[in-house]
């Protein structure tokens, strides 16, 4: 801009040049594209899915979700024993990762430590996720499946009238997998919590603790239901997740498919049964697998959108 | 700002008991006075009201009498605070006094839950076992919003304006029966109308609180205070300010004669 000197006044304001117009509108087709580009695929894969699983769809129909026998040579396939695998081992793994997580994320938002150490240690918890799934595999095999021996025992010994350890701990099954799984979604749920509980406005705790309230009464009181949304969206992330978790849980699960109540037994997931047959399933075994697949998929997708729904519902600080 | 500390003319106050004092009460962020030689008397039941320019540490000083200042982990103050002659920096509870004397901030913060629970916080947290909803009911007539909100008592406090969120944070802040009231700006942040319903407001709880105001607004402090004091800031060396206390008397002498040159000019808008 040149400083005006002889009279701007009546100098009209220039419009914007057609080149700056044009180069907006196609900057604005360009993304809405790759926006578009995305949900297509989503979509796309969807569909691809539900076509090739059409054989499998039309012979056993719903049936294929209560039913547990998987034998390629009589052509008989059921999920009930892989869906029941893939929730349960989820269920076991949100059951010890919610606690350890969200209280793993109180005390890194908290000032019990000095910033610099909290930094340090949140990092880390975050450095968890960045470990391969096949790496957290081969530590299972390796480490926690022999370190779980006399746990498993003592449990099935003095608690295995308790059908949940109703079987001898043989290795490989649900419970060293759901540990597993464990390990792995804690960096999702410490990291979103965390996140929501720093994200408040301290006028909020200075609130509470105006009010005479303790450190505990504003943490459970006040602080926690306010980030409340913000933990359950991350405890949903971690459960998508844990559900969809493959190499991992393929590796530690045992990979049988029939059903066993006990937590001690080799049990299979959706993830992991695909894993394990593609690469020699003939033809209504690969729909029976695209089946699983599907019912995969959409158990996902219902997470993610119960996830949303509730981050939307009481997010009142965004 | 001729010269520094002259600090503490304070008037004889003995018509009525002194709830909050302190006695050369110097306040630090690390090794930044923040606040030097503060020397005042605050009696009870009466509107008392902190004027000064940015950084001279009012708000410093009120967050003191409350103890909230210890959530900053620099601070640390020397002199002393007392609250009925007992001082509340030697073996004193702080979630205790924060109980005995309730603060209302700036920004209208009420918590994030129904109108109810808001009031029903402090109760519920200190372990009162009183009438929740008579609790409910009198905190807010007394701070004059029960009529507006009596039919959304299970709303999100947050719904309400910003007038209202304040007036809901002051029902809070008295639900639990503090003996003190702090405000630190409590009307900055609202439109002339709800500033009036609280300023009068403000005049009708002086009945039954001690009230200790920071104010930005002289007005507000001629129109509510019966006692000002007024804080000065100076610029220290590494371009910080350090605030003390330039006068407290009563509001009407603080406004018609003050005994001090700054005051006077403060008071009548030639600076700060």
């Amino acid at each position: 801009m040149t400083s005006s000197t002889s009279g701007p006044k009546g100098k009209p304001i220039e419009a914007r040049s057609q080149r700056s117009q044009w180069s907006d509108r196609s900057f604005t087709w360009l993304t809405r594209l790759m926006a578009f580009g995305v949900a297509a695929v989503l979509v796309f894969i969807g569909v691809q899915v539900a076509i090739d699983a059409m054989p499998a769809i039309r012979r056993y129909g719903l049936e294929f979700l209560v039913t547990s026998s998987w034998n390629p040579v009589d052509d008989a396939y059921g999920a009930l024993p892989v869906i029941y695998g893939t929730l349960v081992s989820s269920f076991i793994a949100l059951l010890l990762a919610v606690p350890i997580g969200v209280g793993t994320a109180l005390f890194l938002s908290e000032d019990f430590l000095p910033r610099p150490v909290r930094t340090v240690l949140s990092f880390m918890v975050e450095m968890l996720a960045a470990i391969p799934s096949v790496v957290y595999g081969i530590w299972g095999i390796f480490v926690l499946i022999p370190f779980l021996g006399p746990i498993g025992d003592w449990l099935h010994q003095n608690l295995g009238w308790i059908p949940l350890f109703g079987t001898a701990y043989l290795g490989p099954g649900m419970l060293p997998a759901a540990l597993v799984l464990t390990v792995m979604i804690l960096p999702i749920i410490t990291a979103i919590a965390r996140d929501s509980l720093i994200s408040l406005p301290p006028a909020l705790r200075q609130a509470a603790l105006g009010m005479g309230a303790t450190r505990w009464t504003a943490i459970f009181r006040v602080l926690i239901p306010a980030a409340f949304s913000g933990i359950v969206g991350g405890i949903m992330l971690a459960l998508g997740r844990a559900m969809g978790e493959t190499m991992a849980v393929t590796m530690l699960i045992g990979n049988s498919n029939d059903l066993n109540i006990s937590i001690l037994a080799p049990a299979n997931t959706v993830a992991s049964l695909l894993a394990n047959q593609f690469a020699e399933a003939g033809d209504l075994q690969i729909a029976a697998l695209m089946y699983a697949g599907l019912v995969l998929f959409g158990l996902t997708l219902v997470v993610n959108i119960l996830a949303e729904m509730i981050v939307q519902r009481v997010n009142v600080y965004k | 700002m001729e010269h520094t500390a002259q600090h503490t003319d304070v008037p004889a106050l003995r018509d009525t008991e002194t709830v909050i004092a302190t006695e050369q009460l110097n306040v630090y962020y690390g090794d930044f006075l923040a606040l030097r030689n503060v020397n005042m008397a605050i009696p009870e039941r009466k509107v008392t009201a902190l004027i000064g320019p940015s950084g001279c540490g009012k708000s410093t000083l009120i967050r003191c009498f409350n103890r909230l200042n210890d959530l900053i982990d620099s601070f640390h103050l020397d002199g002393r605070v007392t609250y009925y002659g007992q001082d509340l920096y030697q073996d004193v509870d702080a979630v205790q006094v924060r109980r005995r004397i309730g603060m209302v901030f700036q920004q209208p913060n009420p918590f994030p839950k129904s109108i109810y629970d808001n009031i029903a916080f402090g109760a519920r947290a200190t372990g009162l076992t009183t009438d929740l909803d008579e609790l409910v009911e009198r905190s807010l007539k007394r701070s004059a919003l029960w009529e507006e909100v009596k039919d959304k008592l299970k709303t999100n406090g947050l719904s309400l304006s910003g007038g209202q969120q304040q007036r809901l944070c002051i029902a809070r802040a008295i639900s639990t029966e503090p003996d003190v009231v702090l405000m630190d700006e409590p009307c900055s942040s609202l439109d002339p109308l709800s500033t009036l319903k609280i300023e009068s407001l403000i005049r009708e709880l002086a009945e039954e609180y001690t009230i200790i105001i920071v104010t930005h607004n002289m007005q507000q402090a001629a129109r509510m205070a019966d006692y000002t004091a007024f804080f000065n800031a100076e610029a220290t060396e590494d371009g910080k300010r350090s605030g003390y206390l330039v006068e407290f008397a009563p509001t009407r002498k603080i406004f018609d004669q003050p005994a001090q040159e700054a005051t006077r000019n403060y008071v009548n808008g030639q600076f700060g």
